[in-house]
């Protein structure tokens, strides 16, 4: 009852993503939204958080990496089967873009609690509100400028390999 | 397990924590099934229990962590001589036949043979003598060494201690988990369970989240389990050496980018109480054997 309806037609990742992630150059620092300006319709974000493009295959790497997306802990990701020990918390998210658009799953990664009510799943690009917030996995307390878990271009890196996921 | 009751589980869960939505419900990896905890040839241990009424329905039965264990794992428990917990257990014997501090005494001066203390483990942690404190077996061996023999405080995850620990929980191997949580415990097991429906840190994740809602489930390699403390402390394969409760605590909140309590604060031992209380009826397992 909590999934949201399931909008479509996400957009195709583009040939320019794909050709970035071959680019050994860093791209540009550019113009993104704080997690604290941004607009949210019903648990979806339509703009993108940053001005270039997301890359999937980076995208596709932080979902396997643990101290980062490492969305592989909960779900089984079939498109990445060198990722081994995929959890089964969550649903598998083969298909994922089949069943949510693209505004959708940007506001599930940056904080699905506000698309599935009381979610298990973390909020990645979310910056205060916490209980005890530390200091990524020492246990310590956090500084006071705690970094989101994933910046606003791993976001649209994992969103641009989701959208791959159809 | 089947459907059925998972599903009522997760139900009675999710009304049980209010502060929670339920969760995705699912079927896989759950506890070995049909199999018989068996130490020895000899000691059969309890390791599935009816839930407690104080759990009000947010578990359907109580199950040791040794059920979600493989099969290598949970054999090397079924014989003492395969347990490698033991050889701890039997330097913290040793220790307790030994002198120290300025009283010249030793655990067995005063108390006799280790066996003596059969039971107390199953009703740890408990109210202080004094009546206004909670005391883990921790707190009651410090306070026999720094009052009574004129000793050191050994650290609460110091080698001494775990060993000790190991040597007493032993004696209880067999014997129900039995917390008194009513009286002037009432107050700190009303701390712990608020402790352990709280999503703490970064991932806002609470114990419940894990090992209420997703037992059985696997959270990347790890197989979840109902985070028992009956076979504490335990062995683990990995780290090759005991871990404390406490200790095995500060791991899990940690692992949900918060910042952890200390082992041995109030916060720890109100909730050692509570998921003490939540196997009440599970086998005190003396030393069990973990990844
Ligand atoms: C701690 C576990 C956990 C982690 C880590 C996690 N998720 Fe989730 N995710 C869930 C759960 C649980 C749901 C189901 C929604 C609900 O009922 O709460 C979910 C739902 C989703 C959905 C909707 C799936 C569908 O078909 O309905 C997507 C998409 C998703 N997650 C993507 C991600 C991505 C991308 C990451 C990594 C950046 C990630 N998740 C990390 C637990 C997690
Ligand atoms: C000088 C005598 C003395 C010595 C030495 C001593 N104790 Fe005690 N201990 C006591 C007394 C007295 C009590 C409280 C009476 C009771 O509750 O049984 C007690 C209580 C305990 C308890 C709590 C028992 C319960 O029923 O809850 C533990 C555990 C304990 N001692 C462990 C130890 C250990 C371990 C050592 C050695 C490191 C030790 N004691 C040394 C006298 C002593
Ligand atoms: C993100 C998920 C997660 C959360 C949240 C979590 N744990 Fe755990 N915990 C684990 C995993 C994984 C293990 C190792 C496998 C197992 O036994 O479940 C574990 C193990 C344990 C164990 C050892 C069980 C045994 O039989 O060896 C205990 C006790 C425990 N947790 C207690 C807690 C408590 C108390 C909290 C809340 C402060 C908590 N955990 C929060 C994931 C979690």
């Amino acid at each position: 009852m909590r999934r949201i309806a399931t909008l479509c037609a996400p957009a195709a990742v583009s040939a320019a993503a794909i050709t970035t992630a071959l680019t050994i150059l860093a791209p540009p620092v550019l113009a993104e939204t704080a997690p604290a300006a941004i607009a949210w319709q019903d648990g979806a974000i339509a703009a993108p958080l940053t001005d270039s493009p997301g890359d999937a295959g980076r995208g596709a790497e932080l979902m396997a990496t643990r101290p980062l997306g490492n969305c592989v802990a909960c779900h089984e990701i079939a498109a990445l089967p060198a990722a081994s020990f995929q959890g089964n918390i969550g649903p598998a998210l083969e298909g994922a873009a089949t069943r949510y658009s693209e505004a959708q799953l940007r506001g599930i990664i940056v904080n699905a609690k506000n698309t599935f009510d009381g979610s298990m799943m973390p909020a990645f690009y979310k910056t205060d509100g916490f209980i005890r917030p530390g200091d990524a996995y020492t246990g310590k307390a956090a500084p006071a400028d705690l970094p989101p878990i994933l910046d606003a271009q791993q976001v649209e890196d994992v969103l641009a390999f989701l959208m791959t996921m159809k | 397990m089947q459907k059925a009751p998972r599903m009522a589980r997760a139900l009675a869960g999710a009304l049980a924590a209010a502060a929670l939505a339920g969760s995705a419900i699912q079927a896989s990896a759950d506890p070995v099934e049909g199999v018989d905890l068996v130490v020895n040839n000899e000691i059969t241990l309890t390791t599935r229990a009816p839930a407690p009424a104080h759990l009000d329905g947010a578990l359907p039965e109580v199950m040791s962590g040794w059920l979600f264990r493989e099969d290598a794992t949970r054999a090397m428990q079924m014989d003492d001589f395969d347990n490698p917990a033991m050889v701890f257990a039997d330097m913290g014997r040793d220790l307790w036949g030994t002198t120290d501090g300025a009283e010249g005494k030793s655990c067995a001066s005063c108390h006799g043979n280790i066996e003596e203390m059969r039971g107390v483990r199953a009703h740890m942690p408990r109210i202080s003598p004094a009546g206004d404190d909670l005391w883990s077996m921790e707190n009651f061996v410090n306070n026999c060494r720094t009052t009574r023999m004129g000793a050191e405080a050994w650290g609460w995850d110091s080698n001494e201690m775990m060993n000790m620990t190991a040597a007493l929980s032993l004696q209880s191997r067999g014997l129900p988990v039995d917390v008194a949580i009513d009286g002037p415990a009432a107050p700190w097991w009303e701390k712990g369970r608020e402790i352990y429906y709280t999503r703490f840190g970064q991932l806002e994740l609470a114990c419940s989240n894990c090992h209420q809602d997703h037992f059985g489930d696997m959270i990347r390699a790890d197989h979840l389990s109902q985070g028992q403390i009956n076979g504490f402390p335990v062995y683990r394969l990995k780290t090759a050496g005991l871990v404390s409760i406490h200790n095995r605590f500060k791991g899990c909140v940690r692992d949900t980018r918060a910042e952890t309590f200390k082992p041995g604060s109030a916060e720890f031992r109100a909730l050692e109480l509570y998921v003490a209380s939540r196997g009440q009826g599970l086998s005190v397992e003396g030393v069990s054997v973990r990844p």
